[in-house]
């Protein structure tokens, strides 16, 4: 469905310093940077695939989508979305896909968002029976029926992202690029979202690139991540066995029944937190068992589980894995 | 998008925009009132004309000039340029992208769909324009004087987005455009017959003038619509106009898909 070899796409950018000096010293002589947003990535996706895009801020994970949505150019590389080029933004193209950005919206401000839909309508074409069963069915699944008749203007955040979604997926598409979905919901309509998401995902078929800063977003819809760290790729597979490389350790999470000493808790496991009436160890896999076994007979246990180390420590560790090679390298380069 | 669905889309496209046109209606009356320079002109020239004609204008063809000048102003005006600017430099162009649909055809159904409101302040002004200076100084006569006028509107209507197209989309090359819009406007208002009929300048200007676009934005309309001219005449100079308007079309086309090239999408 996504093909993408060797994608670059680099900016020049404008800098100088801060000052008057700098400003008029611009004005006749301008220095620019060549900036690597995205630098040499390959991969595929297939059809119905869920795949979470992830990386820091700056990483290109946002350059990579509006490429493959067709609104940047690429430098070099060659990249095919369902057969077609993205950048030359056929019809047909265009039909198949849509982009979803939090932070930027597609409903009419001053409008209600009925009339937004309507307008997809008409521009994508969508037959007026069709257009009515999706609508009613967005409306019923995304709990639309107050909302769509409001001006967008007067809805909540969360509101708007809602008809955001149902807006970007009148006319079916094939291909859904997600950016920050759920940037600023709260967690209730965070679990919405994603809930709808992967429900569209299921039912329809369609493939699904997502970015996201909350990893819950990431750990519910996405089985295979791609990982980009400074505009290169740094791990492509599935999830888990990304948490099994980078924290291969497991968390046993323990409710204590009344406050234990610290003492007891040592030599069970490295401690990564302890409150009065819980703690977390993290220890080895082979020792998972044993440790669980002491525990419930050393320590006044009402619930315990074994978990994952979260997400986010995942990602932290592998981004300063990624920064202390690269310090690592440009240290190399450096001659004696 | 092709021509087919393109035309299906278009009432929509109208309707919704219209939609939003009266939406911000506030905001297009006060725009409106900021468009009244043809009326203070009028007062100007009128005190001038009171000592005597100049040139072939006496206070009652300047009264039909002016308020021509500032029905024309409202049908043919366009805030595409800003648009375009402001939405590359937000990086909200990328919706419109988006969109199996020409950016430009929905810029220009977004501006053709307020005329309607327009239409509701145009009417009145000319009737008054008929009732103080007479229907022949106001309005065309005949039925072949309407439709000159009529490709005459719709003449400049085009230059008129197809500059605000090219003015905006520098936007993608030069880190902004503003700049340069604000000298187009001072141009259009000197040299498109805005503040005084560009038959006042002395000859040698006015052949300038009739090789810019800007005269053919409002003088020629406004003309046209005051039955300045007669019928050969007209059509020469129409001619010329829709010369602008394909070279127009042309350049802006061309300038705007390879500026799209150069768009960077930024914020989010």
């Amino acid at each position: 469905m996504i093909s993408v070899r060797g994608l670059r796409k680099h900016y020049q950018v404008h800098k100088r310093p801060p000052g008057l000096k700098a400003a008029l010293r611009s004005l006749v002589h301008r220095d620019y940077t060549a900036v690597k947003a995205v630098d040499g990535i390959s991969f595929d996706i297939q059809p119905g695939e869920r795949v979470g895009f992830l990386g820091p801020n700056g990483a290109g994970k946002t350059t990579t989508l509006k490429v493959l949505a067709g609104l940047l150019h690429p430098s070099e590389g060659e990249v095919t979305v369902d057969g077609h080029v993205p950048r030359f933004r056929e019809e047909a193209f265009l039909k198949k896909i849509m982009l979803v950005m939090g932070q930027k919206q597609q409903l009419l401000w001053d409008l209600p968002p009925s009339e937004t839909f309507e307008l997809n309508r008409a521009i994508y074409d969508v037959p007026r029976l069709q257009y009515k069963q999706t609508l009613d069915e967005l409306v019923s699944l995304l709990e639309l029926e107050e909302l769509i008749g409001k001006p967008t203007r007067q809805l909540s955040l969360g509101e708007r992202m809602k008809c955001e979604l149902a807006a970007a997926l009148i006319h079916r598409p094939r291909v859904l690029f997600l950016d920050e979905p759920t940037i600023g919901l709260d967690v209730s309509m965070q679990v919405t979202m994603r809930a709808f998401i992967k429900a569209y995902n299921e039912q329809t078929g369609a493939t699904l690139i997502l970015t996201s800063h909350y990893m819950d977003d990431v750990a519910a819809l996405c089985p295979r991540v791609i990982v980009i760290d400074k505009g290169q790729l740094s791990y492509d597979g599935s999830l888990d066995a990304l948490v099994q490389r980078v924290r291969p350790e497991k968390r046993v999470v323990l409710r204590l029944g009344q406050p234990v000493d610290a003492a007891l808790l040592t030599p069970l496991g490295k401690v990564v937190s302890h409150e009065p009436g819980s703690a977390v160890l993290q220890v080895q896999q082979d020792a998972v068992n044993a440790t669980v076994g002491r525990a419930l007979s050393t320590l006044p246990v009402t619930d315990l589980t074994v978990e994952n180390a979260p997400l986010e420590e995942v990602m932290s560790e592998l981004f300063q894995e990624g920064k202390a090679r690269r310090a690592e390298a440009a240290r190399e380069e450096v001659p004696a | 998008m092709s021509l087919r669905t393109s035309l299906k889309a278009l009432p929509t496209l109208l309707r919704i925009g219209f939609s939003e046109a009266v939406a911000y209606r506030a905001e297009m009356i006060i725009w409106v009132l900021a468009t009244t320079m043809p009326l203070i002109m009028l007062a100007l020239w009128s005190a001038v004309a009171r000592g005597g004609p100049v040139g072939r204008f006496g206070q009652a063809e300047f009264t039909g000039y002016f308020l021509a000048a500032f029905c024309v102003r409202q049908m043919t005006s366009s805030w595409v340029a800003w648009l375009v600017s402001y939405e590359v430099k937000q990086g909200t162009l990328a919706m419109r992208l988006l969109r199996p649909i020409s950016p430009l055809l929905a810029y220009a159904t977004e501006v053709l769909a307020g005329i309607p409101l327009r239409v509701a302040i145009v009417l009145p002004v000319l009737g008054i324009s008929v009732w103080v200076a007479g229907a022949e100084r106001a309005v065309p006569t005949s039925l072949g004087g309407w439709g000159l006028f009529a490709l005459g509107i719709a003449g400049a209507w085009l230059i008129t987005f197809y500059l605000n197209v090219l003015l905006g989309t520098l936007s993608l090359f030069l880190e902004s455009s503003q700049k340069l819009m604000e000298v187009y406007m001072v141009l259009f208002f000197v040299c498109s017959g805005y503040m005084f009929p560009v038959e006042f300048f002395p000859p040698g200007v006015r052949t300038v003038m009739e090789w810019l676009p800007f005269r053919y934005q409002m003088g020629l309309p406004v003309e046209l619509l005051t039955g300045a001219h007669a019928a050969k005449e007209a059509w020469a100079l129409l001619a010329a106009q829709w010369a602008w308007v394909a070279g127009l079309g042309v350049v802006s086309t061309v300038v705007w898909r390879r500026g799209l090239a150069r768009f960077a999408a930024f914020g989010g």
